[in-house]
């Protein structure tokens, strides 16, 4: 039986007091004053008068500011389905794999945490720039394939060309899938390890194919687990904003960048601060949906067990 | 009931302790400290400057000679600056903007006037430099580097161009694709546009409201064509360096740095002209130490210190007394000290005024958002 609260009333304020002044104090006032910014005009070069307008929120909704939304979103979608098309058979290798082999699986996947994402990214450029690791090879396969031909009397090949890897869409890609996998993996593993493993021989018994139980049994069962893993995977990268900043090219800009550029350059902390928050509402609105999805999935195996 | 109406409540509590402090914040930001009334300052000073900018020993050499102990912060964009001394000096002592930030500052009412008695070696500083633009009779600012926009570029990898194999004009990074995916412009929104106003012949100030329209249209069809592969944050000599391209927009001292190490590397202001730009020791309002803050700034102006910190950092200097001391690969190096013709045509960038910027920064956006589509 659960203790309510109210019967500790004493206890359970003192400790929940820390966290609340630490939420508060560092989290909602902050916040709170860039809220305000948001509803601010600008007032000289260092003033903002809370006038209470929507004008910020309106120049948000021009057609310039919604493609570069959309476009994030795109990316951060494409990131996400990656991240869970990659992430799944690992976090299900990860389940079958023996008890011992595990833990250190496990924590393969969480090191790159423990890298500052910075020096992540920089490892990535230095692999795949125009004199990285990867060209390198190329150019000393090539320059062999080359000198080889030419000593068997063929024509050698002209100079290598160094393959352009980075400053596109695909590297930023690349490079938030490398930076989000863990964000899909764990939450995936976690579900996948409370699965009931009498299910799975119920279904091959039963004669199902490997194909079909994975995708009529094992999916629907890990429904919660895709769900928050594909939330957290795709929150961080909707605002990404280093990644594209070091491996994308000219056209990589993505809304968190247009957001630092109009706390800096641009010097419009009002219309930054508006773009900020409606960054925050599309999470909040993310949240609810995943909330809303769970929930119905709970409901659908409380009806499976009742049935 | 009553806990939905407690939650309530305790929003609106936040809601306005979130005012107050806001408003409080801003208080900060207008209210100066001023330094304590009487008394000598603690021998220490806080110097918020750039990476890489500053010589090797100067700050051992001013503790020896003024027992003041110097910590240095680092920022790398002046906008970084900018918002840190918006939002309230944090102690800083001594700030090193360029010369339109410290119109914009200034402005802003975020520097202090100098005391030109306390800088006596002011007499060192050349005298094309006292009188800039954007700060009348040195006011606010001294001098401490100047430095030049023009193009970066790899001399191997150079075709050729009407009869000349070097990049002369702003022509090869705007509006031409003989250097296809192979060109980096700078980022900031406000150089980007001046530079491309004066290579359709307008001055870098004042730009027409008529002549946006063009730069943004030259700039669209350039990265849409595919030929920029990259706009850049001022660290374009490395892209230069690693060979990720072949032509760049930058600072003519980043790319001495790097051209000393590559000699494959060369720099040349175009035919058009380009903007030229100072970096200026100033001390902050609100600065703790101001006495400290004038004989730190005296120090780094006289010859042997200054000389001491060109050889460091090899952008140009405008002290005479430290270029006379610095040895003929400095002076002479052309990259460095470009031609006096082409210095001739370049101009002071000046701060455009809080509106304009914004529309600088949304055209810039717009031609990003185009490259993406």
């Amino acid at each position: 039986m659960e203790q309510s609260w109210r019967q500790a009333r004493s206890l359970f304020f003192s400790v929940l007091g820390a966290p609340l002044f630490w939420l508060v104090a560092f989290f909602m006032v902050p916040l709170g004053v860039v809220w305000l910014y948001s509803f601010g005009e600008n007032r000289g070069l260092i003033d903002i008068a809370f006038t209470g307008t929507w004008a910020n929120y309106a120049h948000a909704f021009t057609p310039l500011y919604l493609g570069i939304f959309w476009k994030s979103m795109w990316i951060a979608g494409l990131t996400t389905f990656l991240c869970l098309v990659i992430g799944f058979p690992v976090a299900l290798a990860i389940t079958f794999a023996p008890e011992k082999a595990k833990a250190w699986l496990l924590l393969l996947v969480m090191l790159p945490f423990w890298t500052n994402l910075l020096v992540r990214t920089y490892a990535l450029m230095s692999i795949m720039g125009a004199q990285g690791l990867i060209n390198n090879i190329a150019g000393f396969a090539w320059n062999g394939a080359s000198g080889l031909m030419a000593h068997m009397g063929l024509h050698a090949l002209p100079d290598f060309q160094p393959m352009q890897l980075m400053y596109n869409n695909n590297a930023v890609v690349l490079g938030l899938v490398f930076v989000n996998l863990p964000f899909m993996i764990l939450p995936l593993y976690s579900t996948l390890d409370r699965m009931d493993r009498s299910l799975l021989e119920a279904s091959l018994d039963l004669g199902a194919g490997h194909i079909q139980t994975l995708f009529n049994v094992v999916v629907p069962m890990a429904s919660a687990g895709i769900g928050s893993g594909i939330l957290i995977t795709f929150i961080p990268a909707l605002g990404s904003y280093l990644t594209p900043d070091m491996l994308g090219g000219s056209g990589a800009q993505m809304i968190a960048n247009v957001i630092e550029n109009q706390f800096k350059g641009a010097n419009n902390w009002p219309f930054g601060a508006a773009l900020s928050f409606i960054l925050v509402y599309m999470t909040f609105i993310g949240v609810a949906l995943q909330g809303v999805l769970e929930g119905q999935a709970r409901k659908r195996e409380a009806q499976g067990r009742a049935a | 009931m009553s806990s939905r109406t407690s939650r309530r409540s305790l929003l609106t509590a936040l809601g306005a302790a979130a005012v107050g402090i806001s408003f409080a914040g801003l208080e900060g930001c207008t209210k100066p400290e001023g330094p304590k009334a009487g008394g000598p300052e603690e021998p220490k000073l806080n110097f918020y400057n750039w990476d890489t900018y500053i010589g090797d020993t100067t700050l051992a050499d001013f503790k020896k000679a003024s027992g003041i102990d110097v910590k240095m912060d680092l920022f790398s964009t002046n906008d970084e600056l900018f918002a840190k001394m918006k939002a309230g000096n944090a102690g800083y002592d001594v700030i090193v903007p360029s010369n339109d930030f410290v119109a914009r500052m200034s402005q802003a009412g975020l520097l202090m006037p100098l005391d030109h008695a306390k800088i006596p070696n002011m007499k060192n500083i050349n005298k094309d430099f006292l009188n800039p633009p954007y700060d009348p009779g040195r006011k606010y600012s001294m001098p401490y580097t100047w430095l030049c926009l023009g193009i970066g570029f790899r001399k191997s990898k150079m075709k050729d161009m009407g009869g000349t194999m070097t990049p002369d004009s702003w022509k090869w990074v705007f509006d031409s694709d003989l250097y296809h995916g192979k060109i980096a412009l700078l980022s900031e929104s406000a150089d980007l546009i001046r530079l491309c106003a004066k290579y359709l012949g307008y001055s870098l100030n004042n730009i027409p409201d008529e002549a946006l329209p063009k730069i943004e249209a030259m700039l669209t069809k350039q990265v849409k064509a595919g030929n920029v592969l990259k706009f850049h944050n001022d660290d374009g000599q490395d892209l230069l360096a690693h060979k990720e391209v072949d032509i760049v927009i930058e600072y003519n001292g980043d790319i001495a740095q790097k051209a000393k190490d590559d000699p494959d590397l060369d720099f040349v202001i175009p035919k058009e002209g380009s903007e030229l730009n100072s970096d200026t020791l100033c001390i902050p309002n609100g600065a703790p130490r101001p006495d400290n803050a004038h004989k730190f700034i005296n120090f780094i102006l006289d010859g042997q210190n200054g000389a001491e910190i060109s050889k460091t950092i090899l952008y140009p200097t405008p002290n005479d007394a430290a270029r006379a001391l610095m040895d003929d690969s400095y002076k002479n190096n052309h990259m460095i000290f470009p031609p006096a013709e082409a210095l001739a045509k370049c101009e002071y960038g000046q701060f455009p005024g809080a509106e304009r910027a914004q529309k600088y920064e949304e055209i810039v956006t717009r031609v990003k958002a185009a490259a993406g589509a």
